[in-house]
């Protein structure tokens, strides 16, 4: 069963349509990715499922219809996003950011030990623990943002952009990561990705976007060996 | 020496109140970065609701938890009902329904009540079971109390999940929708706690300046000029700045310029902080690498 169903969908800014009306689901456990150029609507397709921008059409997760609900409800319900530009909570401490991550729990004794976890996978923040998370690197706010995204325990992670900015050795290092938490928490994800080769790597399933719409999708084999998207994204 | 050292204990007790006031501006202020100038009328309005409670015969102490309770529902309303609404308005319209409520509350007051001066009782005992002449009963327990009321809310923001959540939301409202947090209910909750700690304010002064709807005034000022010199982005600085600041007006008014120009004196402190010192003692300018 699909674990979220999106319907002819489209978004607004203000008089701007930047979705039209675009169709897609995931399966529960994949991972899949959206490509596209800058302004295609990948960050604006993450921004819709979880009302963040003015929508039409529908969305379904775990069998019922979503839209419409508030932001808060949605992520209560499990699905975590890493939005773009990582949204640190600048003023309070690294540790005090992962709590707010467990926020909309009520299993409150489990959290303590989901931060450990969190700093199994990212050491360099159990270092950073008490630190203003405004003064955290770029790398380590990226890291910041998964586990907090993590601490929700969430079913669906939308993550806009995970490699943004961030030196080739610690990309590497956050991808192993989220294939850890796919393979081992059974968490899916929506990734949106600019490198490619990196995207279809982890993903199983993988749509292009363009100007608002779904051109392509497949499988993430299938759409690795398209002509178009072998030239205009992963450049060879 | 006995006159510097009873100026200073007495200013610490009207800054108490200015700590107060200056608290609950930057409260607000942190959440919908606007500053609420009907704060003032809002703690009268409460002060005066507790008179009408103990007039009608409550107990003191009762009525001022009952005062409390019901400024923190109204707090909320307030938000819910008028500035929700106008979230996104530009600063302009906020500006105009901040000075709208205080002349609605002011008018109000008058019209329940009348603008005539009301003594509104003291809960502290006359005499102080030792004997000093720097500071009188009430002062010390109008220091007391404000301590008091500091230490709980500075523990409820520090360690429970809500304090945080609160913080979260005023400094990055997108972000703690993101995990969770409603950032609605979360204003309504600041405005309320905003009015109950004006409340406190209120209620502890009124014994000394009378009540009436005017009387918040230039104790607001005060608490505007506790709120800049300590910073708007640092609640802690607030209620340094409001300290300093009623040191500051006895001392100045005692040894300076006497009492004709105390109001002047808060304006004088506002405008030269702002031109030299925009973030104040303790407002962070914030550090943040990208």
């Amino acid at each position: 069963m699909a674990l979220l169903t999106v319907n002819n969908l489209s978004a607004f800014y203000g008089p701007i349509k930047a979705l039209k009306g675009i169709s897609f689901s995931l399966e529960e456990g994949s991972v899949t990715t959206i490509l596209g150029a800058n302004g295609a609507g990948k960050t604006t397709t993450l921004r819709a499922i979880c009302a963040m921008v003015k929508t039409e059409g529908s969305v379904t997760y775990e069998g019922s219809e979503i839209t419409g609900k508030p932001t808060e409800q949605i992520v209560a319900g499990g699905v975590a996003h890493v939005p773009e530009g990582r949204g640190t909570f600048t003023r309070v401490t690294t540790e005090e950011n992962l709590l707010l991550g467990s926020y909309t729990r009520r299993d409150k004794k489990a959290v303590a030990e989901d931060i450990e976890q969190v700093y199994t996978y990212f050491p360099r923040l159990k270092e950073r623990r008490d630190q203003q998370a405004g003064t955290l690197s770029g790398g380590e706010q990226q890291m910041l943002a998964v586990g907090r995204a993590l601490m929700l325990r969430p079913k669906l992670m939308l993550l806009d952009e995970p490699s943004f900015g961030l030196a080739p050795l610690i990309v590497e290092e956050v991808f192993s990561i989220l294939r850890r938490i796919n393979e081992q928490q059974k968490v899916s994800m929506l990734l949106v990705e600019q490198n490619a080769t990196l995207a279809l790597d982890l993903a199983d399933h993988a749509y292009l976007l363009e100007t608002g719409t779904v051109v392509i999708s497949g499988t993430s084999k299938e759409i690795a060996a398209d002509e178009t998207v072998r030239r205009s994204y992963l450049g060879y | 020496m006995d006159l510097f050292l009873q100026q200073t204990l007495d200013g610490l007790a009207t800054g108490a109140i200015y700590a107060s006031l200056a608290l609950a501006v930057v409260m607000i202020y942190q959440a919908i970065d606007h500053f609420n100038f009907a704060q003032g009328e809002m703690a009268m309005f409460s002060t005066f609701i507790a008179w009408q409670l103990i007039a009608w015969g409550m107990p003191f102490w009762l009525a001022f938890l009952l005062c409390l309770v019901l400024s923190f529902i109204g707090g909320m309303l307030i938000e819910r009902i008028i500035f929700a609404p106008i979230h996104d308005a530009p600063v302009l319209s906020h500006i105009v329904v901040f000075i709208a409520l205080t002349l609605i509350f002011n008018a109000l007051a008058g019209f329940i009540w009348d603008f005539t001066i009301k003594e509104f009782p003291s809960p502290f005992p006359s005499q102080l079971p030792f004997e000093t002449k720097l500071i009188g009963p009430h002062e010390l327990g109008v220091v007391a109390i404000t301590l008091v009321m500091l230490g709980m809310i500075y523990v409820f923001f520090k360690f429970t999940s809500v304090g945080l959540a609160m913080r979260a939301a005023a400094a990055n409202p997108v972000s703690a929708a993101l995990v969770g947090i409603s950032v609605k209910k979360m204003l309504s909750l600041g405005w309320g706690l905003a009015a109950t700690v004006g409340a406190v304010a209120g209620m502890l002064i009124a014994p000394k300046v009378y009540l009436e709807p005017n009387m918040m005034l230039g104790i607001l000022l005060y608490g505007f000029a506790g709120a800049v010199v300590g910073g708007l982005t640092s609640p802690g600085g607030a209620v340094v700045g409001g300290f300093l600041m009623g040191v500051l007006e006895n001392l100045a008014g005692t040894y300076v310029i006497g009492s004709e120009l105390k109001l002047t004196f808060a304006l004088v402190v506002i405008v030269t902080v702002l031109l030299f010192k925009p973030a104040g003692l303790f407002g962070r300018v914030v550090v943040q690498r990208v």
